[in-house]
């Protein structure tokens, strides 16, 4: 049985972590995730869980104590923002290499200073290379989906690595939308018992974790990590579309949205994608302009080759970057552009949206635009712009 | 754009309920098998302070997720604000714009220089302070919204005062709230009379 509800963003996922029951979840408060962990604290103290919550003292500890649970054998689940998950870092790295199928949502904030509590990506940019699945959502019915599938890719054990759920602060966060949810018994059925042999806690085979590994084995550890990163990349797509047949709407790595006969095609992530796909529409109405939108669902792994694919016969992309790395340009298009070297057409980066500042439907259309006219002229220049920035 | 697509922008200042207000109506529209999003535009959040909010209703799927630029309804919580917020912006030809206020709105009218559109007021605050005892206009404002427009009707506002609110206010409270509705209805001003 499904249900249309009136969710935000964070009740959403918090919702979704409710027809979870995870064993352990331990989390710190920080806008804007605050709100989802206040709603799961709720059904953890009306008895809708049987979750262990661990309130801690800081971000850091949050994710040691969800590491520490899952190498116990638990299912475990966290939530963070921005700062929040900064000071998870070193921690990040460790929950990866023990291969701890932890879930995460992350409330997309941008990165201090100046302090700023709205959305931008330079928070889970950042952490894209500690070992982690990023799966990215467009509205409030993805973070709730995706909340859901990343516990099956987390646990699958050709992957056994943790996920983030990476939805837009405030933009999403904080706004209401009507999504569809399934029943409990459902949710269950889908994600399925979590078993981990290897625990902690079998002390008929009793194991270490987390031990010392110099110049004989780290590196071991680490060809292991690539190679599951590597096999998710089959996983998020199975998964995805067995979702689909369980709730009809089907996941893939990407979406593409209008690119067969596309002239220009913008590539994204997160809730500004539903706005580019709305520019599209309204620019090949009124303007006569083949537009696209290629949206960007799982950024790790990176799906390149289906990229490619997705891509090929499109003369003029523009990659939208919600966040910098500074000295280099928008960390999606240079990931775009590396994986089409073999194919590549003329590109151009945007870089938007930092810090919450808002992304017009006439500001995508103008994204739109300058593509068509580079792809006119030939001169896809500058390759990186700012869109919507005071000089 | 999503069909039927309709979209209201709330002026309110922090503490006035223009995020609920946005929410319990976008709520409203979704129980009546619509499609809506609400969507508050914080700044640093304190009582006081100017703040937007959104609410957008469509007969199928809402992809767009930026701010209402070119709304069809404006509503104004608080009338202080005429002096030092465009909220007139982007308001469409044929938009309507409605505030808590004491002045008539021909008196609005000229203080913000408008032509075209549609404007009505109401004195919510005074309504809000007989009904419920505070100066909270929101609810209020739902009502006259529901009386210009009727983009909801006031069975459902009434079932999303007790669910919205319910946890938070007394029974009385609620009630107040209700009655509030209802006479935010007969009371709001048109410029026909």
């Amino acid at each position: 049985m499904s249900e249309r509800m009136a969710l935000t963003g964070n009740d959403s996922a918090a919702y979704a972590l409710k027809q979870i029951n995870p064993d352990v979840v331990a989390a710190y408060p920080i806008t804007p995730q605050t709100e989802l962990m206040h709603k799961f604290a709720a059904y953890v103290a009306d008895g809708d869980v049987k979750t262990e919550f661990v309130t801690v003292e800081s971000e850091h500890s949050a994710m040691s104590a969800v590491v520490g649970a899952s190498l116990a054998g638990a299912r475990t689940c966290t939530a963070t923002s921005a700062n929040g998950l900064a000071l998870m870092w070193e921690i990040l790295y460790i929950a990866a290499s023990c291969r701890c199928p932890i879930v995460m949502p992350v409330i997309n904030r941008a990165l201090s200073g100046p302090i700023n509590i709205h959305c931008d990506h330079s928070d889970t940019m950042g952490a894209r290379d500690a070992g982690w699945i990023q799966l990215y959502s467009e509205n409030c019915q993805e973070a709730y989906d995706n909340t859901i599938q990343a516990v099956r890719i987390a646990e699958h054990p050709d992957v056994r690595l943790p996920v983030m759920v990476c939805l837009d602060g405030f933009i999403l966060s904080h706004t209401l939308e009507s999504l569809e949810t399934s029943d409990d018994q459902t949710v269950q059925n889908f994600i399925g018992e979590f078993e981990r042999p290897d625990n902690l806690l079998n002390v008929d085979h009793a194991e270490t974790f987390g031990a010392f590994a110099l110049q004989n084995y780290y590196f071991e550890f680490k060809k292991q990590q690539a190679d599951a990163m590597v096999n998710a990349v089959a996983v998020v797509q199975g998964i995805g579309s067995e979702y689909g047949t369980l709730t009809g709407r089907p996941y893939d790595l990407l979406e593409p949205y209008r690119c067969d006969d596309a002239d220009v095609v913008l590539v994204g992530l997160g809730s500004t994608m539903g706005t580019a796909k709305q520019a599209a529409d309204d620019l090949r109405e009124e303007e006569g302009l083949k537009c696209g939108v290629l949206k960007v669902r799982c950024f790790r792994p990176f799906p390149g080759e289906q990229l490619c694919q997705a891509l090929k016969d499109v003369p003029m992309v523009g990659v939208m970057d919600r966040a910098i790395s500074f000295g280099l340009g928008g960390p999606l298009f240079h990931e775009v552009r590396s994986a089409r070297y073999d194919a590549a057409g003329p590109m151009m980066n945007f870089i938007y949206g930092l810090g919450g500042r808002d992304l017009s439907l006439d500001d995508a259309g103008e994204v739109f635009r300058t593509l068509a006219r580079a792809g006119e002229s030939g001169r896809a220049e500058p390759t990186v712009s700012y869109v919507g920035v005071r000089e | 754009m999503s069909e039927g697509l309709l979209e209201i922008r709330w002026h309110g200042r922090g503490g006035q309920g223009a995020k609920t207000a946005a929410a319990m109506v976008a709520e409203v529209a979704m129980e009546a098998g619509k499609y809506a999003q609400a969507a508050p535009e914080y700044g640093a959040e304190r009582e006081g302070a100017p703040i937007k909010a959104y609410t957008r209703i469509a007969q199928d799927l809402i992809r767009v997720h930026d701010a209402i630029y070119y709304p069809d309804i404006v509503v104004v919580l608080d009338d202080t604000l005429l002096d030092t917020q465009q909220v007139d912006s982007g308001l469409s030809e044929d938009g309507i714009l409605l505030v808590n206020t004491r002045k008539s709105p021909a008196e609005v009218r000229e203080l913000l220089g408008l032509e075209g559109r549609r404007v009505y007021t109401i004195d919510a605050t005074s309504i809000a302070l007989d009904e419920i005892g505070r100066p909270i206009p929101n609810t209020v404002m739902i009502g006259a919204l529901l009386a210009v427009t009727g983009v909801v009707d006031l069975e459902h506002i009434e079932k999303s005062i007790d669910k919205k609110l319910g946890g938070k206010l007394s029974e009385g409270m609620l009630k107040g709230n209700k009655r509030a509705v209802e006479r935010a209805a007969e009371e709001v001003r048109g410029e026909d009379g």
